[in-house]
């Protein structure tokens, strides 16, 4: 294929009116002996080609198990009027928009987003988007840490464990040191144990909502802890949740994050995603990340365009508060387009149907001889089953039945080899949760 | 405007609903105690699906985008998007896989396409910049510059040194000083000379036992290949400096040069650029990066392998890593796209890509030197800096003025004020994909304007006029600082 639309005449007329001879001429600044005969990348094909190449890769994965997997990432329905509008070429085929003129359906979109994610949070201010929820969360450290002036963070391990290694990576040459408070698989965090870790050297408590085992708790008492403190109390929570779920704002969270990929993103193999970042009022001067604010042009007309960019990086260089620079424009737009079509009542409705199935799951598996639920506490979407025999292994088993039946704990919590996690969401049926818990009971 | 989607919300009005449950699904009970629980429904509007629809067609509307406008935007390559790298991207056998898959005990072989699809991107990558290994994992181009950043700290620190200091020259885009800070180093600016390239002298000067790394845009923000690269990369490497290079300009480079011939050590991709993936409003792209078999060793966990038997692996089993930089394998959806681009391109196509980028450049540079000031007026690489300088002087019309002006004749105006070290800046990056007759029809525009600033300086004023919006207000939007739509609509 080529995208080039040039003939020959073409080509032979701007040569000549540039004065040079032949193509190789433009590339004369190049050193003799640095330059490149040709590039091994094989020949041009067709679409089709292309096409059929890839086709079947994508064939070579099994993506049509039926799945318990969650993890911070779940299978949810996504509306078809998502994928039509987010196609549209005025949407996906801009930039970052720097001249607002132009700019005004991206401008207002990121404007309807940043007020949704805000009233899905409770909190007062949200940027136009981050990476993931693990870079946001890793931002939202670093925020912390310049906010306060404190180099101590301290982490529940309840906190997604890959979360937790992305912000070992990010603040390894920061002179940041990070405290994990214990793994409570079966609980809540430990209050107390909380309390102590907070100290005049803190600058933030991490914690999860729910937790990475399913857990769902209130971080309330937490938070005025946290805040007679001078701490920062950084929520990573689960959009879905809030349909139902009490918001973290009202919980007095100062910096909520999160992976926005159940709201209208499909998993992808790990991305694109959607990290989300909301703070208090008194912090949005020390929020990364590009922001939109409402304005009005010279007629008077009320529009949108991207603000205290003194803030940013192209201005302020090496202070900036974060590097961030092109996020996650379109997956942000996914996840309006989303939450528009879902309503106040569809979100609910959905967090609701999540919550259901998973309790009938966990009413139903929890007949199987041999295995019980690890959550004491309240759970939402997902939750920790323990089995009598090493959870891999069992994994196996029902991979060859057609199921994907969650995620096996070992691997991140050593101590907790027999434990699986498993999300359920409303695209579960009960046919499918029935044919699952007699397949485990035949694989145990 | 159009009215915000909120404003158009009508108590009880519904769009999408819910599968619906089963009886025995119903009576489970949640058991959520009522502090856990909301006190109210979320904040969102209640809408038809249809408000849905023309809403956001309406706000589309309002874009100017490559499907709908010639969009010039310098060091931003907005290239045209095939379409068929779209239908890829979606493939139910992508889309709907779970990156937890390959993780499972047995979970190898559950993946084995989209692990071919990553290893295949990698090693054509490597082929492309000269490298030996690359990550697919940084999610945009300054994910991969603190990708970058964060190896060239673990490899010294490997060696035992500890090095503080980076070397940027001042023409680079804001982001890579940003990126080096954040990676905890200390930021040192280097200067341009009077031909557009490093000072070697002032870089000399700065150049020491300190210095981890030296961060280098080829070609550079002025459009111009760095000539003296063979002495920088001597240099730096002489003195156990390592050197990176920012790749937003690398449309200009395919098929001509590669980084790692020229002697860099560590190299970031903008796929949203060079490899033709749609930039999404702002995001979402891949930044790539590539190292030297010195620095493999370094990079994120885990890496994509192929074994003898022809399988593919994650490897999680790296010593030496920087560890996690993302929560999986990259924006996979993303580098799909690339993938299947630089398929159909082939080797001479991404040549040919980048030689009609330049051809492209280098026409606008004559056919428009005449009416503005080219600060360094000699053959250019993919994209022309121009500077409104004179207008400026004459008749103090500014480089933001032209680029209004520009909107009102149906162009996304160039990159205006970058970079820094050029007044009224006016950069413009036609791409190959654009032909001699938009290129011509841009440049009589331009030319247009110039006399104009002359004649009518005063007209510029009200411009743009045949948009929906004219110039906004943005000192109210920084002071006001309202940035979420009020309780009540």
């Amino acid at each position: 294929m080529t995208f080039v639309p040039h003939t020959d005449k073409d080509r032979a007329e701007m040569l000549a009116a540039i004065g040079v001879g032949s193509m190789d001429d433009l590339f004369a600044d190049i050193p003799e002996g640095l330059r490149v005969k040709a590039l091994n990348m094989g020949e041009g094909l067709s679409e089709q080609e292309v096409y059929d190449r890839l086709h079947e890769m994508s064939h070579r994965n099994a993506h049509s198990l039926i799945s318990f997997l969650g993890g911070g990432f779940y299978d949810h329905i996504i509306p078809a009027a998502v994928d039509s509008l987010t196609s549209r070429g005025e949407f996906f085929t801009a930039y970052t928009p720097y001249q607002p003129e132009v700019s005004q359906g991206t401008l207002q979109a990121i404007f309807e987003y940043q007020s949704m994610i805000c009233r899905l949070t409770g909190m007062d201010a949200a940027n136009a988007s981050m990476y993931d929820g693990g870079t946001a969360l890793a931002e939202a450290v670093m925020m912390a840490v310049n906010v306060t002036g404190r180099d101590k963070v301290v982490m529940s391990a309840g906190v997604n464990p890959v979360y937790r290694l992305m912000i070992r990576s990010y603040t390894n040459n920061l002179g940041i040191r990070l405290m994990e408070l214990p793994a409570s698989p079966d609980g809540v965090i430990d209050r107390a144990a909380a309390a102590a870790a907070l100290d005049g050297d803190t600058a933030a408590l991490i914690v999860q909502n729910p937790d990475y085992f399913g857990t769902a708790d209130d971080f309330t008492d937490l938070a005025q802890k946290t805040s007679g403190a001078g701490v920062l109390l950084i929520a990573s929570v689960y959009p879905v949740s809030l349909g139902l779920l009490k918001r973290p704002g009202d919980m007095g969270a100062d910096i909520v994050t999160g992976e926005g990929q159940s709201l209208g993103l499909p998993l992808s193999f790990g991305g694109p995603y959607l990290g989300f970042f909301a703070v208090r009022q008194a912090l949005v001067r020390k929020m990364p990340g590009r922001i939109v604010g409402d304005t009005v042009d010279r007629r008077g007309k009320r529009c949108f365009v991207l603000t205290l960019q003194a803030r940013e990086q192209h201005i302020r260089r090496e202070k900036a508060t974060s590097n961030i620079c092109t996020n996650e424009a379109l997956c942000a737009l996914r996840a309006t387009v989303f939450l528009s079509l879902l309503g106040r009542q569809g979100l609910r409705e959905m967090a609701e149907s999540c919550a259901r199935k998973a309790a009938y799951a966990k009413r139903r598996l929890a007949q199987i001889k041999g295995l019980r639920v690890r959550n004491r506490a309240p759970t939402f979407n997902e939750f920790t089953i323990e089995l009598p025999v090493e959870a891999g292994g069992v994994v196996c088993k029902l991979i060859d039945r057609g199921f994907a039946a969650g995620f096996p704990l070992g691997r991140y919590y050593p101590e907790l080899g027999n434990c699986l996690l498993m999300a359920l969401t409303e695209k579960r049926s009960k046919a499918e949760i029935d044919s699952f818990a007699t397949a485990l009971e035949v694989a145990l | 405007m159009t009215p915000l989607i909120f404003d158009k919300s009508v108590p009880g009005r519904r769009a999408v609903t819910i599968p619906r449950l089963s009886p025995a699904e119903l009576e489970a009970p949640l058991n959520l105690p009522e502090g856990l629980l909301a006190e109210v429904l979320p904040g969102l509007p209640e809408v038809s699906e249809l408000d849905v629809i023309r809403h956001f067609t309406a706000l589309s509307q309002q874009n100017f985008s490559v499907d709908t406008n010639f969009y010039p935007l310098g060091s931003c390559t907005m290239k045209y998007n095939p379409r068929v790298c779209e239908k890829i991207a979606a493939l139910d056998g992508f889309a709907g896989l779970h990156p937890l898959l390959p993780q499972l005990c047995c979970g190898g072989t559950l993946t084995q396409g989209a692990l071919e699809a990553l290893w295949q991107t990698e090693r054509l990558l490597c082929e492309l910049t000269g490298m030996s290994a690359f990550t697919l994992q940084p999610m945009a181009g300054a994910h991969g510059e603190l990708t970058g950043m964060l190896l060239i700290a673990a490899y010294h620190r490997a060696n035992g040194e500890k090095r503080e200091k980076v070397l940027i020259p001042d023409s680079a885009h804001g982001t890579n000083p940003a990126s080096a800070s954040i990676a905890g180093f200390k930021v040192v600016s280097v200067a341009t000379d009077a031909d557009g390239n490093v000072d070697i002298a002032d870089f000399k000067s700065k150049l020491d036992r300190d210095t981890a790394a030296v961060m280098l845009t080829c070609p550079n923000t002025l459009g111009i290949f760095e000539r003296s690269i063979r002495e920088i990369a001597g240099l730096a490497h002489d003195n156990g400096t390592l050197l990176y290079y920012d790749g937003a300009n690398m449309n200009a480079l395919m098929g001509r040069a590669r980084p790692g011939d020229l002697g860099f050590d560590v190299v970031h991709l903008n796929v949203h650029k060079t490899l033709s993936t749609p930039h999404g409003g702002g995001g979402p792209g891949a930044g790539p990066v590539g190292v030297t078999s010195a620095l493999a060793p370094f990079l994120p966990i885990s890496t994509v392998e192929k074994h003898d038997d022809g399988t593919y692996a994650l490897n999680y089993d790296r010593p030496q890593s920087i560890g996690y930089i993302a929560p999986f394998y990259g924006n996979f959806a993303v580098l799909a796209r690339a993938l299947a681009y630089m398929l159909l391109l082939g080797g001479d196509g991404l040549r040919q890509a980048t030689d009609h980028a330049v051809l492209n450049a280098n026409y606008l540079r004559v056919k428009l030197q005449d009416d503005y000031d080219i600060p360094y007026n000699r053959v250019c690489m993919h994209e022309v800096l121009l500077s409104a300088d004179r207008q400026m002087k004459r008749s103090g019309v500014r480089a933001l003025d032209i680029a209004k002006a520009l909107i009102d004749a149906g162009h996304h105006p160039p990159t205006v004020y970058f970079p820094m070290i050029v007044h009224e800046a006016l950069m413009i990056e036609p791409t190959e994909t654009e032909s001699k007759e938009t290129l011509d029809a841009f440049a009589a525009d331009m030319i247009r304007i110039a006399r104009l600033a002359q004649s009518d300086p005063e007209a510029f004023k009200s411009m743009p006029e045949n948009t929906a919006f004219s110039r906004l207000d943005e000192t109210l939007a920084a002071r006001a600082m309202k940035l979420t739509a009020s309780q009540e609509s």
